[in-house]
């Protein structure tokens, strides 16, 4: 449905996208994922029509978005990461201008009651888009992306500047178009992703860095590398043992924690989850195991993971450790 | 690009810059009307053609400065951009919807002449043709607003910007009869707005006159499409 090659943009001398390709099956939700001004932006603004590249092709359908764009057009909706919406227009008169500006054929009060129904914005439908709360007006942004039934949607961070209970909502009306569409969502935060997408490509410095189903990304993901263990044991013989355990990785001391306890913090080795074997090992002891908290992958970790050397990584989580004992010395002055 | 079309002119109204513009264009051209018809007691119209033209100056960017300018501050562009519809098409849908207020505007205005015919004979041609011309002028500067509104997110200064455009066109005018170099000055004739209107108020259509509008209309708007492939690329 989506094909990308080789697609280079640069600005000046800055190269933003170098030489990214991916594809996207039809009826796919294909997430996005990268830290700001990792290229995201720009490769949808290229698919999208809005922007040229340097270099490569970007088809939809089998059709050229810069060689026949109008054509490559048609068969998207696409959602900016800032909604354009004419504030001074109501809901209505903004997808009637919407509905005409695509030159859609079909009936247009049933086509667009249909959109109302899907975004839910019936109680909104007759007022002025300059009253409408952010999470409406990201539902408007959402609605004439629809308008004309592109078999191609692409939305932009989605649910930024959202809060709580519109992201859920967001994402909940995401998922249900999924079902029809193809649909490319991009995002920097790991879990949204995780949660609608079918498959991830992550891009990092405008390279693809991962392109991979979703599951096998959660693999990496969802195994608690790295856990802030509290136990009630002598310290120097805890830490000697964490250090030696198997599958474990880093162990450093963190602080004295109340009741004669210890924190540690501890990283395992990558794909192994340690938290079973730890805590027989310190049953064994006889060292009772006071407070075992996760510290599941974020995404900052994911491209230390993915795009870093082992000696990289490896220099990286030392720093990122220290940070972590600081914070933690810190809460515990502070709960002191 | 009908759809941009009538959003446009709408928009001109849901905001109130169309009632803004009517209003002045109406009092300005009925104060100007006043000034050398009425109080001067003469039907010839070539003082009102000649003064409303150098009024043009500052209200024809009343319309023009938001026309691009509010599109890219608000990404607005975004939407007409990624829809399929052609740059051309989109740009010349946008002069066409503030060069239909400008028309109306002016065509309103005409009402004022009624009086001349109640209380005189004019001159119905030098009216009609001056008319014309005056159209014709408007519409390229249209464009030139359009084209300066292109260029900056802040519609004051697309405003200021397009006065400053519009206001050198009057000082080539003044300065191609004060010129020594007679080389000089035939340049500047050729490029003036307004030396090439004279004709027009004598009742005259210039051919010549009118292709220059034309032109400079074309160029402008031409310019402005060109100027949004140049951004996609850069």
């Amino acid at each position: 449905m989506i094909e990308i090659a080789g697609l280079t943009k640069r600005y000046g001398k800055k190269t933003v996208l170098d030489h990214i390709s991916f594809t996207v099956n039809e009826g796919e939700v294909l997430g996005f994922l990268g830290p700001n001004g990792a290229g995201k932006s720009t490769t949808m603004n290229i698919l999208a029509g809005y922007l040229s590249c340097n270099e490569g092709q970007a088809k939809i359908s089998g059709i050229d978005i810069l060689e026949h764009p109008i054509e490559a057009k048609k068969k998207i909706g696409y959602l900016p990461e800032i909604p354009p919406l004419y504030p001074e227009l109501t809901v209505k008169e903004f997808l009637r201008f919407v509905f005409d500006l695509k030159g859609c054929k079909m009936n247009r009060n049933r086509h667009l009651a249909e959109i109302v129904a899907v975004t839910q914005l019936d109680d909104v439908y007759e007022r002025a888009i300059h009253n409408l709360s952010k999470g409406f007006r990201q539902r408007v942004g959402i609605a004439q992306a629809l308008v004309g039934n592109p078999q191609v949607l692409i939305f932009d961070e989605p649910t930024i500047g959202l809060d709580p209970k519109q992201i859920i909502e967001i994402r909940k009306l995401i998922k249900a178009l999924g079902k029809d569409h193809t649909i490319i969502l991009s995002s920097h935060i790991l879990p949204e992703v995780q949660t609608v997408c079918d498959r991830v490509v992550i891009l990092h410095e405008g390279k693809v860095v991962a392109n991979e189903k979703t599951e096998e990304l959660s693999k990496i993901v969802d195994i608690p590398k790295r856990l802030v263990v509290t136990i009630a044991g002598p310290k120097a013989d805890v830490l000697k043992m964490l250090k030696n355990g198997q599958g474990i990785l880093y162990a450093e001391f963190i602080g004295e924690r109340e009741g004669g306890s210890n924190a540690f913090i501890v990283e395992a080795k990558p794909n192994l989850d340690i938290r079973k074997p730890l805590f027989y090992t310190l049953a064994e002891q006889g060292w009772p195991l006071v407070g075992l908290e996760s510290m599941g992958m974020n995404l900052e970790d994911v491209f230390i993971y993915l795009t870093s050397s082992a000696n990289e990584r490896a220099r990286l989580r030392a720093a990122d450790i220290t940070v972590i004992v600081e914070e933690e010395n810190v809460k515990k002055k502070g709960g002191k | 690009m009908s759809a941009i079309y009538k959003k446009e002119l709408r928009s001109f109204f849901i905001t109130p810059i169309g009632y803004v513009f009517l209003i002045v264009f109406l009092a300005v051209a009925g104060g100007i009307f006043s000034v050398t018809n009425l109080l001067a007691t003469t039907t010839s119209l070539s003082s009102y053609f000649t003064i409303l033209l150098f009024s043009f100056i500052i209200m024809i960017p009343l319309i023009t400065m938001r026309l691009m300018s509010e599109e890219r501050k608000t990404k607005t562009e975004q939407l007409l951009l990624t829809a399929p519809v052609s740059l051309s098409g989109m740009v010349f849908a946008k002069f066409l919807a503030a060069y239909t207020l400008f028309a109306g505007a002016f065509l309103l205005s005409c009402l004022n002449f009624i009086t001349l015919y109640m209380f005189g004979n004019p001159n119905t041609m030098a009216i009609i043709t001056s008319s014309v011309g005056a159209l014709f002028i408007g519409a390229a500067f249209i464009a030139i607003g359009l084209f300066v509104s292109c260029l900056s997110e802040n519609q004051f200064v697309s405003a200021v910007f397009t006065i400053a455009s519009l206001a050198v066109f009057l000082v080539l005018s003044m300065t191609s009869d004060s010129s020594v170099n007679a080389g000089v000055r035939s340049v500047l004739k050729w490029v003036s707005i307004y030396d090439r209107y004279y004709y027009f108020t004598s009742g005259l259509f210039d051919l010549t006159a009118i292709i220059y509008y034309s032109s400079l209309c074309f160029v402008f708007l031409f310019l402005s499409v060109r100027l949004y492939e140049k951004r996609r690329w850069s």
